[in-house]
């Protein structure tokens, strides 16, 4: 057994202990999806906080500064700056006003089967995608760390323990597995960054020096500057698209906003904004330290290869990195843009040049570890909105019994997980690296103009609900369709393939600059084709609600 | 413990929401989160803006290699932190107001 098996076996020990304490907890609905709303607001802060620094973060963000220096950090920024938009618009009224999920928001004043639906699908693309994401991660470090486990062996047993931790625990288990990976990762990921920061004698002049001149392949690159991912007049219209995706789809990730429903009050949800705040903001500073110590301590870099994807997440591939840098300097000999790379395995090397193998093993259970509670947490709010919006809601009519909506729920859970580990088993070899930005493009494109307007505009009704939710939806998928995401021509011997064979239609590599202004547009149109006296009558009552607290769910 | 309040007919929340009290609440909360919110979506959408079409001006170093994109960036991280401060500062008045709205309330539809 290597150090690090041994190391992710305690962490799935000691999440089975608390499922089986939680699990005695979790008997009815609100227990399962909102865990009694008994998690106190600095709890639910490390809570969000776990549910946010993601596989995508540790490894992807780390792994992107490791290779493209200041560009990389842009996505740290946005990271955090999104924050604001929760604690701002979104947060407090979301717990005052709704009950489970996001749809309860958006569908308060806003009756009717079609809004509810739609909120519904909108949040089930967002969580299978994020999930997708990050189980497809999860293989390949799996594959990688723990010889012993093939890829199909660790996909199974993350869907099984993310199965597990939801069906039998709930929310409460989901909590509370959030909160220790919080921890784990932010001790990480701040044990790695002194430990760099000690290596340049505790000065930040000689690491940015050094950073400043990183040498890669005999040539000097220079990680301070911008431009290494993002150049030239595509570059600057890909980075305000992520920026304007990043910013804004925080406030409609609903495994997010559901974490809004287990604290007490909307007072509660603000400390929890604002302990998660403070968490994510340590812990993307720490992102250049990690990165900018990747870079210049391993110095295994390879600055000339590109994301095909663009996105966080990349790839881990199997070979060694020694081999993996001159098959792609192979590549590039033959005109080739090469395709990602091992820059997931940025934060673990440098571990492991750090502090040596067992260090490392830790940091590895830790990664793995991030990547289980994340998918927890997009399995509880998928399946809440089949359960909750769809099945009880919309079928059932608000009708059905506790032990119907138990059952009900945890059928959804399973469901959702199955078909979550079915897809991360066949899309191995697919470039998936798009998925995360696209789960933040289209949460910002179809579900904020929705949850926004609903809260701040009287006139805002049901075709604007649904036309802003498809409008952004759509349209959003269908650019990523036509991007460089999907779109591409392989190398031979590529590891990751696009879906489509050919040059992209669309330049960019993210959506939003198109389809967030889109998603608004359609829902301001449809709101003015038609005026619609239920929708602006209930407007007073969720005025007085949201901001008040009067009425909310207890 | 307020679930009496799923009583109040939609003509009574309209009553409240017209209430002035509960204006005041209303105007104070947009009076910080509005500004706020215009600012900090300029302040963060000009870091790619101007590193993205401003590459030279951004680029130049200030102290030893750090740009001045590097400072932009790191400032995001302040501007931040100041805003939440300032909310959270805000929001002890937005809590007052609201318990005056929230009194009333019971008050008159208690009996």
């Amino acid at each position: 057994m290597t150090p690090a098996l041994v190391m992710f076996l305690l962490f799935v020990a000691v999440t089975l202990v608390i499922t089986w304490w939680a699990s005695a907890r979790t008997t009815t609905s609100k227990g399962f999806y909102a865990a009694h709303r008994e998690i106190g607001g600095v709890q639910n802060g490390w809570a969000i906080a776990g549910d946010y620094m993601s596989a995508a973060s540790f490894l992807g963000i780390t792994g992107l500064i490791a290779f493209y220096g200041f560009d990389g950090f842009m996505y740290s920024v946005g990271f955090l700056v999104a924050y604001l938009t929760v604690l701002f618009l979104v947060a407090e009224p979301l717990r005052n006003a709704g009950k489970y999920t996001m749809a309860d928001l958006i569908s308060f004043r806003l009756h009717g089967k079609g809004v509810r639906a739609v909120a519904a699908i909108s949040t089930l693309v967002v969580g299978l995608f994020y999930m997708i994401a990050q189980m497809v991660g999860a293989g390949s470090l799996v594959d990688l760390l723990v010889p012993q486990f093939s890829y199909t062996a660790a996909i199974v047993v993350v869907g099984a323990l993310m199965l597990c931790y939801v069906m039998f625990g709930g929310m409460l288990a989901t909590t509370w597995v959030q909160i220790i990976k919080a921890a784990l990762l932010l001790a990480a990921a701040l044990a790695i960054s002194i430990m760099v920061v000690a290596h340049f004698g505790y000065s930040l002049p000689q690491l940015f020096a050094a950073s400043a001149n990183v040498n890669v392949a005999g040539k000097g690159v220079n990680l301070m500057q911008s431009g290494l991912l993002y150049a030239g007049r595509h570059g600057a219209l890909n980075l305000l698209s992520l920026g304007l995706a990043l910013i804004l789809g925080t406030a409609g990730l609903p495994h997010i906003l559901m974490r809004f429903y287990t604290v007490p009050t909307a007072k509660a949800a603000r400390t929890s904004v604002m302990w998660a705040m403070i968490l994510i903001g340590v812990f993307y500073l720490t992102t250049v330290f990690m990165g900018l110590g990747a870079a210049t301590i391993v110095g295994k870099a390879d600055i000339g290869t590109h994301l095909t994807g663009g996105s966080a997440i990349a790839y881990i591939v199997k070979q060694p990195p020694d081999a993996q840098v001159a098959l792609n300097a192979s590549l590039k000999e033959q005109g080739y843009v090469v395709a990602a790379v091992n820059n997931n395995m940025a934060a673990p090397l440098l571990a492991d040049k750090l502090g040596g193998t067992y260090f490392m093993a830790f940091v590895a259970a830790v990664a793995f570890a991030t990547i289980l509670a994340v998918v927890a947490g997009l399995t509880i709010s998928a399946s809440s909105a089949f359960a909750h919006d769809i099945w009880w809601n919309i079928i059932r009519k608000g009708k059905g019994d506790e032990k119907e909506q138990m059952f009900v729920a945890r059928a959804a859970a399973a469901t959702v997980g199955i078909i979550a580990i079915v897809l991360s088993l066949g899309l191995r070899t697919l470039n998936v690296a798009f998925l995360v930005g696209l789960a933040f493009a289209v949460a910002a494109s179809a579900n904020v103009p929705a949850i926004v307007l609903s809260l701040a505009w009287r006139r805002f009704n049901k075709a604007g609900a649904i036309g802003g939710m498809v409008t952004g939806l759509v349209s959003s998928l269908a650019i990523i369709a036509i991007s460089p995401a999907i779109m591409g021509i392989d190398p031979p011997g590529a590891i990751v393939h696009h879906f489509i064979q050919a040059t992209p239609i669309y330049p960019l590599e993210n959506p939003g600059l198109v389809s967030i202004p889109l998603g608004f547009l359609g829902a301001i149109v449809g709101t003015l084709f038609k005026r619609d006296a239920q929708s602006e009558e209930g407007y007073d009552q969720l005025l007085v609600r949201a901001n008040t607290g009067m009425g909310a769910e207890v | 413990m307020e679930q009496h309040h799923h009583h109040l007919t939609p003509g009574d929340w309209t009553k409240v929401a017209n209430e002035p009290e509960f204006k005041a609440l209303i105007d104070s909360k947009r009076r910080f989160i509005v500004p706020a919110t215009v600012f900090f979506l300029a302040y963060y959408l000009a870091l790619p803006v101007l590193v993205g079409f401003a590459p030279a001006a951004m680029a130049r170093p200030v102290w030893g290699p750090v740009t001045v994109a590097n400072f932009f960036a790191l400032s995001q991280f302040a501007t931040t932190f100041v805003l939440l401060f300032l909310y959270i500062l805000r929001a002890r008045r937005f809590d007052a107001l609201e318990a005056t709205v929230v009194d009333d309330v019971r008050k008159e539809f208690a009996g």
